[in-house]
């Protein structure tokens, strides 16, 4: 038996994959119902996500079941794509080069080797103050001023989006929280499963009894009632797994709550993003879904903040 | 063997996705020729072709360039098959330059060179700007690719457009950054029979221009 795979991790993967088989089976019904013009893209394309999702359910679940190595390493090629797609749209400039190549080929291994040596203090301070302050240093050496302000910030953006927050996914798995020991994968679980529920969420809410237009500048398929439905749903789903958490029913609401909110920030800063580059989808990698920037924006705003709130409220 | 792994390597460093606006897979002879900023364009263009075509096309390649070493001369002649020329008249060598040697006359002979090279089996990938220009934009062409397309009207001229790859892996650095680039190959670009040089060479490189949005382009 796998090393993490105790008998409530089972559980919930049982869940998610009865999830999955349920979607798939109300996909292939409404593919049978709508044959004809618009709804029959939709359904297409519903179709396309929902087979993307079994890939990605798949490789979360190998990954989480196998031990903390093989989630570091998931998350680690997961923010290596990510920071490869942010680099894509992002105007840099060849004096950008050098501090490029070590943001891949250095800084994202180093951390996600921080949180394999569980050197917390580390962890939480490379990218923010090392980096931050190694990467301008090295643009600056290269003599070229133009738009510096600028492309300094992308390159630190990008790795604190990129990097530093989906590195806060593992990083879970370092926490000493009292009566909890080694069932941190569960914890991963748990924000991955409600932060992605609470967007699947989001959207079905939207697409059946969405009216009300949130915010269609930046993103024009977001509405009032996606967003509450799918929040709410989101958040009783995780309050319904409490006994898969360190956490009480109550707390587990809230946490879960938290997620969702900071789960939607983060679909709505990345989106402005996209916007302001003019471009629809950070990439194409994942069929149905676009980037795999566009699976995660959610997750990135979402990760750090969970981690620091169960860090101080539960962990020694 | 090599030859797969190299173009596989390739496409997952450069994170290519390439795009169609003609037969991937006709079999009839082509010059496939594009924008230049990388030493990646070569191996990106030919990584992008599907396998089989990958035996039947030979890039030019610049001797001062790919005779500089035994590494990069194993890979010319063994791996890619190239047809190896001297670039216009700065890659002349001191020798040719004393002889004085008209530039059309040279012209014309590494023409016949080239053509007796690829005979009626082989393609070519080449890049008509003749050096990569870093800033993204694309300069005025050589006249080598007139000159092929006059000698053999029946080879099909498809323009390519790469993108990206000058931010990747730009001139002078070793190491690339492996963002996401892309190749496309557009339609075959009509041939007129003693259409002006002039002419002929901008149209050519108005079809690679039109082909992207020149993303990236202000670098």
């Amino acid at each position: 038996m796998a090393p993490n795979a105790d008998r409530s991790l089972l559980m919930l993967i049982a869940g998610v994959f009865g999830l999955l088989i349920v979607a798939s089976g109300t996909g292939w019904a409404m593919s049978r119902r709508f044959t004809t013009g618009a709804a029959r893209e939709t359904v297409a394309n519903i179709n396309l996500r929902i087979r993307a999702w079994w890939v990605m359910v798949l490789l979360f679940v190998l990954g989480v079941a196998s031990g903390t190595t093989w989630s570091i390493l998931l998350f680690g090629a997961i923010s290596f794509l990510a920071l490869r797609e942010f680099v894509t749209i992002a105007p840099t400039r060849g004096g950008d080069h050098r501090a490029l190549v070590w943001s891949f080929f250095i800084v994202t291994p180093l951390q996600y080797l921080l949180v394999w040596s569980r050197w917390y203090g580390l962890f939480t301070i490379l990218i923010p103050i090392y980096v931050a302050i190694l990467l301008p240093i090295r643009a600056a050496l290269t003599g070229d001023t133009e738009r510096f302000l600028e492309r300094t910030a992308i390159t630190q953006w990008g790795l604190m989006i990129c990097v530093y927050f989906v590195s806060c996914v593992p990083a879970l798995l370092l926490l000493r929280i009292p009566g909890y020991e080694g069932q941190n994968a569960r914890l991963m679980f748990f924000l991955v499963l409600v932060v992605q529920l609470s967007d699947v969420l989001q959207y079905v809410w939207g697409k059946s009894i969405g009216r009300h237009r949130l915010m269609p500048a930046v993103s024009p398929n977001k509405t009032w009632e996606g967003l509450v439905g799918g929040i709410l749903s989101a958040t009783a789903v995780g309050t319904a797994i409490w006994w898969a958490t360190p956490f009480t029913p109550v707390a587990a609401a809230l946490m879960a709550f938290v997620i969702c909110v900071m789960g939607f920030f983060g679909g709505v800063v990345m989106s402005a993003i996209k916007r302001s580059r003019g471009v629809k989808d950070y990439g194409t990698l994942i069929e149905g879904h676009g980037g795999i920037l566009d699976r995660i924006d959610s997750l990135c705003f979402a990760a750090p903040v969970f981690l620091h709130l169960t860090r101080y409220f539960y962990a020694r | 063997m090599t030859g797969r792994a190299i173009a596989s390597l390739c496409r997952l460093v450069c994170g290519t996705s390439v795009q169609w606006h003609c037969n991937p897979y006709a079999a009839t002879q082509r010059i496939y020729f594009g924008n230049h900023s990388s030493h990646l364009d070569f191996i990106v263009i030919w990584s992008a072709l599907p396998s089989p075509l990958r035996q039947r096309v030979r890039p030019i390649a610049a001797r001062d360039y790919w005779e500089r070493n035994a590494i990069r001369r194993h890979l010319a002649t063994n791996v890619f098959n190239a047809v190896v020329v001297d670039r216009g008249s700065e890659g002349l060598s001191t020798a040719a330059r004393s002889a004085k040697v008209d530039a059309a006359e040279t012209a014309r002979a590494t023409t016949a060179f080239i053509a007796a090279e690829i005979g009626n089996t082989y393609s070519l990938i080449l890049f008509p700007e003749g050096t990569r220009c870093s800033s993204g934009r694309v300069r005025p062409f050589k006249s080598g690719l007139y000159f092929l397309s006059q000698a053999r009207p029946d080879i099909e001229l498809i323009p390519v457009c790469l993108e990206n790859l000058n931010r990747i892996l730009p001139k002078g650095e070793a190491l690339p950054v492996p963002m996401l680039s892309r190749v496309i190959f557009g339609a075959p670009v009509p041939v007129a029979a003693d259409e002006d040089k002039t002419q002929f060479l901008e149209r050519t490189r108005e079809a690679v221009m039109q082909l992207g949005d020149h993303h990236g382009a202000e670098c």
